[in-house]
């Protein structure tokens, strides 16, 4: 009992502090405001719509200046010129294949390319058009090859035959086009001659026709164009070989089978009409008519 | 009048449904002494339901917590709402909060409330089956057969829920659909509770610009949250002890069959406390959580309390009071709400279940030693309880005090059939509908 007495008085238990907490409701307002902001369509418009229309504005009120434009122009040039002066874009050399010395003279005359200069700067597809323009040309392939050479590769019209035309003698290849001129047939005697309007379009049937009378080749002067309809084949001595429109080739190839046979334009005959295959006619000289108006005895001509 | 009530609580189960599109929704416990705001995001397909009941009308979801905050309750009195302009500025602030923390805007919420003066009426209909088979038709025209007792003018239904169903002389079916009968015959349990309490809540959430998308009884979905499945399937009551009243629900076979509510709680206590020791409403309120109790040792005469005070007159400012007199204080209201629950219980006969089990949660049960007291007045088989457990729930919100909001989540996610669940057969509407709508252009033009 005395422990009792003597005990501690107990210990008093306190009340912690009462604080009232503060418990602001929001206003209506502003609960309306925070309900918005956490609307999708509101949050992706304030937090990437806000910032994009921002950044777009100050950039435009910047390039609205008329210094900070060209100053943004001009950097961007130099940039520009500064990545194409690059050594392993600039071109140094020209390099021209496949044409003859004249046509390359001509060809770089043409491109008047100031080198060095970037490969950016050229228009490889123009500068083909141009090359292919000119009429010894063909075919034009053009490249940067590495280590700055411009190559053309050119591939020229052969001519193939002389044309004499009103202008003078004009040389023309196989597709009929004129790749020159020359002064005199003398300059390239190894080619045939062909004339008469509408000759260069029909050139295939003219080579042909060349190639056939192959065993009087020493005799043939040339084609000639009738009424660009069909041609006559002149040999010297003023003799003439009238071809018909449709298959001239058989047509000359009979003539020089007569001409074998009988030796037929030995004679004096004028002209050797074929344009009837199935009436084939000759023409004698003058002195020839005379001659054979004075025989009694006609002797038939072959072929009649 | 019930047409009205009808149509207004098939709109509220559209919003739901809505909400469920959306995918997010609000959980909405008013209650006396706290707002608790719970945001549930829908997450996953609508699983088909396990069938209890009738069948669910809109499934059980996969769902989860995303946001949850507590507010102090302003002018809230025995679970209705008493300071309008108050409430709705604690409810602001709780939904703010719950927003801020799911980072996310809600428009729909379910709320409950656990004042009103709950009212329940077992309902009884019975019909002749259409056809063999028995079809939704069918349980739509048993459920209008139910005759609906006089609740009076000023008073709306909460709850209409089948609770039973028999088929000619079988009876205690959960689900009649497709069986085949002639005499169709239901129970119905059947709530009523204030209508001008719920118009006030109605407005105060419409002010903070929130669509109602349900609304519930808080006894019944503290009940959900806290019973077991065994003590909701053989019977039990479940007594939700909340700041301003006392909720009691009775659930047999997974219903709801009697739900009630004792206009006493948690803040009587804290007021008796305030007034027996005169200290202010707040250090009463500390006093009872940190020391209350319901059982006095010897050891408690000699707990002295510090009470204070700041009126600056020192023998006032250190006071000081033992546990054994803070007890005293506390116990007599205690009895008397646990006395008026037992009352409740056997006016309801609730000694008729099979299942006596009684189930104690809410703020007011975390007093120590309740439950003995409670098995002294109500029964032997007394258990405190504490609601279920909820994915995403935070740590802070799982306590008793949170089972009318868990048991909100549960009902929002998975709703027992109600009444307005089902449709009404066509012959009920029409004649009255034109000489409605001429009346309503009457009315209004």
């Amino acid at each position: 009992m005395f422990s009792m007495i003597r005990r501690r008085a107990p210990a008093l238990y306190p009340v912690p502090e009462v604080k009232v907490r503060r418990d602001p409701a929001p206003t209506r307002w502003h609960y309306r405001y925070q309900r918005m902001m956490l609307t999708p369509t509101y949050r992706i418009l304030v937090r990437v719509g806000l910032p994009i229309l921002t950044v777009a504005l100050i950039g435009s009120l910047w390039y609205n200046n008329d210094a900070n434009r060209t100053m943004v122009t001009s950097q961007i040039a130099s940039l520009r010129a500064s990545f194409e002066q690059r050594p392993e874009f600039m071109v140094n050399t020209v390099e021209i294949t496949g044409a003859q010395p004249a046509l390359e003279l001509a060809i770089a005359d043409l491109l008047d390319v100031s080198l060095p200069t970037s490969s950016w700067a050229l228009d490889l597809d123009s500068m083909r058009a141009s090359v292919t323009e000119l009429t010894a040309v063909k075919s034009a392939t053009l490249r940067v090859r590495l280590g700055g050479t411009l190559e053309i590769a050119v591939i020229e019209r052969v001519p193939v035959a002389v044309w004499r035309y009103t202008d003078g003698l004009r040389l023309i290849d196989s597709e009929g086009v004129m790749t020159g001129m020359i002064p005199t047939r003398g300059d390239r005697a190894d080619l045939p001659l062909i004339a008469g309007d509408g000759a260069k379009d029909r050139i295939i049937e003219a080579l042909a026709l060349f190639n056939a009378a192959q065993p009087i080749a020493d005799r043939v002067r040339g084609l000639v164009r009738m009424g660009e309809r069909r041609w006559d084949m002149v040999l010297d001595r003023d003799q003439r070989i009238l071809l018909p429109g449709q298959d001239p080739v058989a047509a000359l190839q009979r003539v020089i089978a007569l001409d074998e046979a009988q030796d037929m334009l030995a004679r004096d005959i004028a002209v050797v009409d074929m344009r009837i295959g199935t009436r084939p006619t000759i023409r004698l000289n003058q002195p020839a008519m005379n001659v054979l108006r004075n025989t009694e005895q006609v002797e038939p001509v072959a072929g009649e | 009048m019930m047409r009205q009530l009808y149509q207004s609580q098939r709109a509220m189960r559209n919003m739901r449904k809505a909400a469920m599109q959306r995918g997010v929704v609000a959980i909405l416990d008013v209650g006396t002494s706290k707002i608790a705001c719970l945001i549930l995001r829908f997450d996953g397909p609508e699983r088909t339901p396990a069938n209890d009941g009738v069948g669910s009308m809109a499934g059980q979801s996969q769902f989860r917590v995303i946001g949850a905050a507590t507010t102090r309750s302003r002018g809230v009195r025995f679970g209705e709402v008493d300071a309008m302009q108050e409430t709705e500025r604690a409810i602001r602030t709780a939904v703010q909060a719950a927003q801020k923390m799911a980072n996310l805007r809600v428009d729909h919420v379910i709320a409950c409330f656990s004042g009103a003066r709950p009212r329940s009426y077992g309902l009884d209909g019975q019909t002749a089956v259409q056809g063999t088979i028995v079809t939704d038709q069918d349980i739509g025209r048993v459920l209008a057969a139910c005759e609906l007792p006089d609740y009076g003018a000023d008073r709306e239904v909460l709850h209409a829920q089948p609770i039973n169903f028999a088929l000619d002389h079988r009876s205690g079916m959960s689900d009649p659909r497709g069986q085949i009968g002639q005499q169709l015959t239901t129970d119905l349990h059947l709530l009523t509770v204030d209508a001008s309490v719920i118009e006030n809540l109605l407005y105060c959430i419409k002010r903070c610009d929130l669509e109602l998308a349900g609304l519930a009884s808080s006894a019944y979905v503290s009940g959900i949250a806290s019973l077991v499945e065994d003590e909701q399937e053989l019977g039990a009551a479940c007594i939700d002890m909340g700041g301003g009243s006392t909720g009691i629900s009775v659930f047999i076979r997974k219903h709801m069959i009697y739900a009630d509510s004792v206009r006493m709680g948690g803040d009587h206590v804290t007021g008796d406390i305030s007034m027996g020791l005169k200290v202010p409403m707040a250090t009463a309120e500390r006093i009872k959580t940190f020391y209350g109790g319901i059982f006095a040792t010897g050891m408690d005469d000699r707990e002295m309390i510090e009470i204070g005070g700041d009126t600056g007159d020192w023998e006032r400012d250190r006071r000081t009071v033992s546990r054994a007199e803070l007890i005293g204080i506390m116990r007599p209201r205690v009895e008397e709400i646990l006395e008026d629950v037992r009352a409740r219980l056997d006016a309801a006969g609730f000694q008729h279940l099979p299942g006596q089990s009684i189930v104690l949660t809410g703020g007011g049960s975390q007093i120590p030693g309740l439950d003995s007291l409670a098995s002294r007045i109500l029964g032997q088989q007394v258990r405190l309880g504490r609601p279920l457990r909820v994915q995403g729930l935070p740590q802070a919100a799982t306590g008793p005090a949170f089972a009318g909001a868990v048991g909100l989540t549960l009902f929002a996610a998975h709703p027992q059939d109600e009444w307005w669940d089902f449709e009404v057969p066509a012959e009920k509407y029409s004649g009255k509908s034109f000489r409605k709508a001429v009346k309503w252009f009457k009315d209004n033009w």
